[in-house]
């Protein structure tokens, strides 16, 4: 043995294997500690925070007052820390490794829009200060509605909603509305195509709408002799998303535009792929009336966890009339917010939600579309499309794909016939993935294809990094296949992950016995 | 470009290995009528540092609140945010992670929600609570929609006291699902006006309080009598911080809650983005709409969360889920759940107290103004004046000395009855001399 000065050995000794599996003594893994609930420390005395316990009676207030117990326990800031540091080890991060959830857009957060969210005079200005004292938010959001017109080619858009479903909502309401003013409002279906992300029809049910849908082709497209057979008079609009969820162009949205509006309906467009084609195609060009746009993806504000997005909606001229309050007008004399839709617009539809929207997204957003502007935007979906189409011809020779001719979009799809004759499923295999560290693939969506494997790189992703992914894929994939004839290798499946955290969840104990809050 | 890592020699070698000779051959299913051949008309390129210049130059344009005596609420507070918060939800483990759908990598974020679920039922008193949704006003919404599925009723009475944003939101999304609404006209003190409302097809009645006045009502009498006529009472609370001191809506009786929790953790940012606290009984849990975090246990039976009860969501329903939410507020529900654990009880029955103490302390110094009327009656950290003259004109006016005086009632509401009405909102982050100037201010501008 190899001894330093002090006579501390230097190398791993060599001890016997042993064949029971290390369980550590405190429930963690090394540097991945074991953390209690916040609720489990039981300190209901401590704080954090430096208040005062000021001595007042609030009399008036008689038995409206609190009793002194609220069950919530306080943390010193340092507990806090670790608590929170420690917890957040669990968790992927697009910053960690590649994020390939597909139709979720994981791309790169740039610092910069952090850091001008929260300037002040951005962070901490109020929503109902005078006009007159936030005239620079204001310039914001009418500059932040310029950039999203322009690239959009649409001559409207309501910045308010809150989310891409909240967009939808939004969208689904000028239409209902503008059809009202018509006297259409008998018009109560709208086609949807089977492949649509799941909020597309509970967002037209929401409305009151029946859900008519629309089959593909065999090449995963909108199938137009079923779309023609299905207008009817009774038809509101078209919800689709384009590039679809199977990451493929509708090469016929022209046509199916056309249909549409010669029918009297409008065309919806779910604008969660617009990432793919920013600053090379104008949806307004392609006979969009409505669009949501997720900040959060196409223009990479942050997804937090869940959230918050933000679903600004571009309108065409037939729907921007019922757009919901409130908007920003420019007087010429500056800016200001109009709240209640009397003066340009008595047709609003109503309004999404209290305040402006999400104007910590609009910052963040508008600055990415700064940094990058036209050039970098339209190199954006270049790249995006660019990596995708990397990844499908480096791994379609041993995993399957299901639409093989022509190129994807920003999204490469593969489905799980490859797998046929072994035991192991599209969720075994992306599991798989996550004990060679990278997020698993978006499965089983969308649902026209079986096992459908969903794999969206973003224009964020270095060729090296590709190459890494694509390499272990492959070599995963080889191993999938392996198991028909060596048995033992589908346990490294079906048990996967290994490394991760935590094991496989019970989700089926989860729902049958919800126990959604501690003690 | 700082954002894009392929160079020209990456995008040479993967082009050769896709078969295609130029990145136009990858974009040929776009109809040729539709491609843009050059950039569209925008400004190109530009590096961080011009970025950080245009920006700033709009911040700088704005009256910082942190810079001025500051008494704006209505719905939106100002309060202290321990540094702490931000730099926790800026980690990139929190920041840049994705909805947690695969549990084994995503423990920090659920562990997360199902705090912060329990902090929000205990703090309003409720048995369960969902994972957060966009804001209090469209849980609000959410709200009288949940109603409608568990009563079978059709319509939603909104008393005079609910912030009109929300009393027009609810409008938005309650008509758009076919249901008929009754907003009360808005009066400082006329919750238990509601009662006078409930007919045979009335799935709910909702209430606020503190209400957009400042009014703080007991509301256990209101929900016993809504519910004995068989509506639902649905308690809405915009300044969450009240809830360190006033009675919880749990305790008062309230069915649903919906809470704007900006006031923790959330900083102001012109509006949002913000967060929603939804909370309800036990027996309504399957009609929660949104995101739900619980307990489970992995394969070697260690505790573990995951997202429960999908089958209620869009994902997995389509068009039959009870809502077509797919995103909740999940950064700032960190946000919220980290400033609620610094808190804790102690912290934040501390700064609730301050709040009551140094709002009396100004109402009792506006009070004694000629031509000022004190309207609310009791209060938390928020009440109205009327005003002898226009409150619009006013708060403009004390814009022009450096102080943000407060929300005209018209801002929200157009309607010349409340021409005069000033509501005022006093948080701990607001000092003596604040106090000071603002009272000088308005006896000068009256």
């Amino acid at each position: 043995m190899s001894m330093n000065a002090v006579g501390r050995p230097t190398r791993p000794e060599d001890v016997a294997e042993t064949s029971v599996e290390f369980k550590s003594l405190t429930g963690g893994k090394g540097l991945l500690q074991y953390e209690r609930l916040i609720f489990e420390k039981k300190d209901y005395t401590r704080t954090g925070v430096d208040f005062a316990d000021i001595d007042i009676m609030p009399s008036d207030l008689g038995d409206l007052v609190r009793g002194d117990d609220l069950g919530l326990p306080g943390l010193a800031e340092p507990e806090a820390m670790r608590h929170y540091v420690r917890l957040s080890q669990k968790n992927h991060a697009i910053d960690l490794a590649l994020y390939p959830l597909g139709s979720c857009t994981m791309k790169h957060n740039p610092r910069l829009n952090e850091k001008m969210a929260r300037l002040e005079g951005i962070g901490d200005i109020h929503p109902l200060q005078p006009a007159s004292t936030v005239q620079g938010a204001l310039e914001l959001m009418d500059t932040l509605a310029h950039w999203l017109k322009t690239l959009t080619g649409m001559p409207a858009v309501a910045l308010s909603p809150k989310a891409g479903a909240h967009g939808e909502l939004c969208g689904l309401l000028a239409i209902k509305a503008a059809h009202e003013a018509k006297g259409q409002g008998h018009r109560r279906t709208v086609l949807v195509p089977s492949s649509a992300h799941g909020t597309n029809p509970a967002t037209a049910a929401f409305v009151g709408y029946s859900v008519r849908e629309i089959a593909q082709t065999a090449d995963g497209r909108v199938d137009l002799a079923d779309l023609k057979s299905k207008i009817t008079d009774d038809v509101a609009a078209i919800m689709l998303t384009n590039p679809n969820t199977c990451g493929l162009f509708e090469r016929d949205i022209v046509d199916i535009a056309k249909l549409i509006h010669d029918a009297g309906a409008y065309f919806y467009c779910d604008g969660a792929n617009f990432n793919a084609i920013v600053g090379r195609v104008r949806p307004g060009d392609l006979g969009v009336d409505a669009m949501h746009i997720n900040l959060h993806k196409t223009f990479s504000t942050p997804h937090g966890g869940g959230g918050p997005g933000a679903g600004p909606v571009v309108l065409s001229e037939a729907l921007a009339a019922y757009a919901p309050t409130p908007w920003v007008v420019s007087t010429g004399n500056g800016y200001a917010l109009e709240e209640f839709g009397e003066e340009a617009s008595a047709a609003n539809f109503g309004r999404m939600c209290a305040f402006h929207g999400q104007m910590g997204m609009y910052v963040r957003a508008l600055t990415y579309m700064l940094s990058h502007g036209s050039d970098g935007l339209r190199q954006v979906a270049e790249d995006a499309v660019l990596n995708a189409n990397y990844i499908k011809a480096s791994l379609q020779d041993i995993m399957s794909v299901p639409f093989p001719d022509g190129p994807c979009m920003h999204e490469a799809l593969f489905d799980d016939k490859w797998l046929e004759g072994t035991q192991v499923t599209t969720l075994d295999f992306a599991k798989a993935m996550i004990d060679e560290g990278f997020h698993p693939m978006t499965m089983y969506f969308p649902l026209v294809v079986h096992g459908a494997m969903l794999i969206e790189p973003t224009e964020t992703e270095s060729k090296a990094e590709l190459d890494r992914f694509i390499d272990t894929l492959r070599a995963l994939a080889a191993t999938a296949l392996a198991t028909k004839n060596n048995a033992d290798e589908v346990a490294r499946f079906k048990n996967a992950p290994h490394l991760a955290p935590t094991r496989r969840l019970d989700e089926t104990k989860a729902a049958r016995q919800p126990k959604l809050t501690y003690g | 470009m700082r954002y894009l890592p392929l160079n020209g020699a990456d995008r040479a070698q993967m082009l050769a290995t896709i078969g295609v000779k130029s990145v136009d051959d990858l974009f040929v299913d776009v109809p040729a009528s539709a491609r843009l051949t050059a950039p569209v008309n925008l400004p190109r390129y530009a590096g961080e540092m011009e970025v950080e210049a245009q920006i700033r130059a709009m911040a700088a344009k704005n009256l910082s609140p942190s810079r001025v005596p500051f008494f704006v609420g209505a719905g939106a507070y100002r309060h202290h945010v321990p540094s702490t918060v931000d730099h926790i939800i800026q980690r990139s483990e929190f920041l840049t992670s994705y909805t947690p759908y695969q549990p084994e990598i995503a423990q920090g974020t659920l562990q997360v929600l199902f705090e912060f679920q329990t902090q929000v039922a205990r703090l309003t008193g409720m048995p369960v609570a969902n994972a957060s949704l966009y804001d209090g006003s469209t849980a609000a919404a959410e709200g009288v929609l949940m109603a409608q599925r568990i009563t079978k009723r059709n319509k939603a009475v909104m008393s005079g006291g609910l912030h009109p944003h929300y009393t027009h939101t609810v409008e938005t999304l309650a008509h758009a699902v076919g249901m008929e609404t009754e907003a009360l006209t808005p009066a400082v003190d006329a919750e238990a006006e509601v009662l006078k409302h409930i007919d045979k097809d009335t799935a709910c009645v909702v209430v606020q309080t503190p209400n957009v006045f400042g009014t703080a009502t007991d509301l256990t009498k209101i929900a016993a009598a809504a519910q004995a006529a068989g509506a639902l009472l649905i308690v809405v609370v915009t300044e969450v911080m009240s809830l360190g001191l006033l009675k919880s809506p749990g305790e008062m009786g309230a069915d649903i809650v919906a809470v704007e929790g900006q006031s923790i953790g959330v900083p102001l940012s012109f509006g949002g983005p913000y967060v929603g606290l939804f909370a309800a009984k036990e027996k309504y849990l399957r009609q929660m709409p949104g995101r739900l975090c619980g307990e489970t246990v992995d394969a070697d039976g260690e505790r573990g969360f995951v997202l429960t009860l999908s089958t209620r969501e869009q994902h997995i329903r389509r068009d039959k889920a009870t809502s077509n939410i797919c995103t909740n507020s999940g950064l700032c529900a960190l946000a919220f759940s980290i400033h609620m654990s610094l808190l804790g009880q102690e912290g934040l029955k501390r700064v609730a107290k301050i709040n009551y103490a140094k709002a009396h302390a100004l109402k009792d110094q506006l009070a004694v103004i000629a031509g000022v009327d004190v309207l609310t009656p009791r209060f938390f950290n928020e009440f109205t004046v009327k005003l002898p003259k226009s409150a619009a004109e006013v708060v403009e006016a004390l814009a022009s000395k450096g102080i943000l005086g407060g929300v005209p009632f018209t801002r929200l509401h157009k309607d010349e009855a409340f021409d005069n009405h000033l509501i005022i909102a006093v948080t701990e982050t607001v000092s003596d001399t604040d106090m000071s100037a603002f009272v000088a201010a308005l006896k000068e501008v009256l």
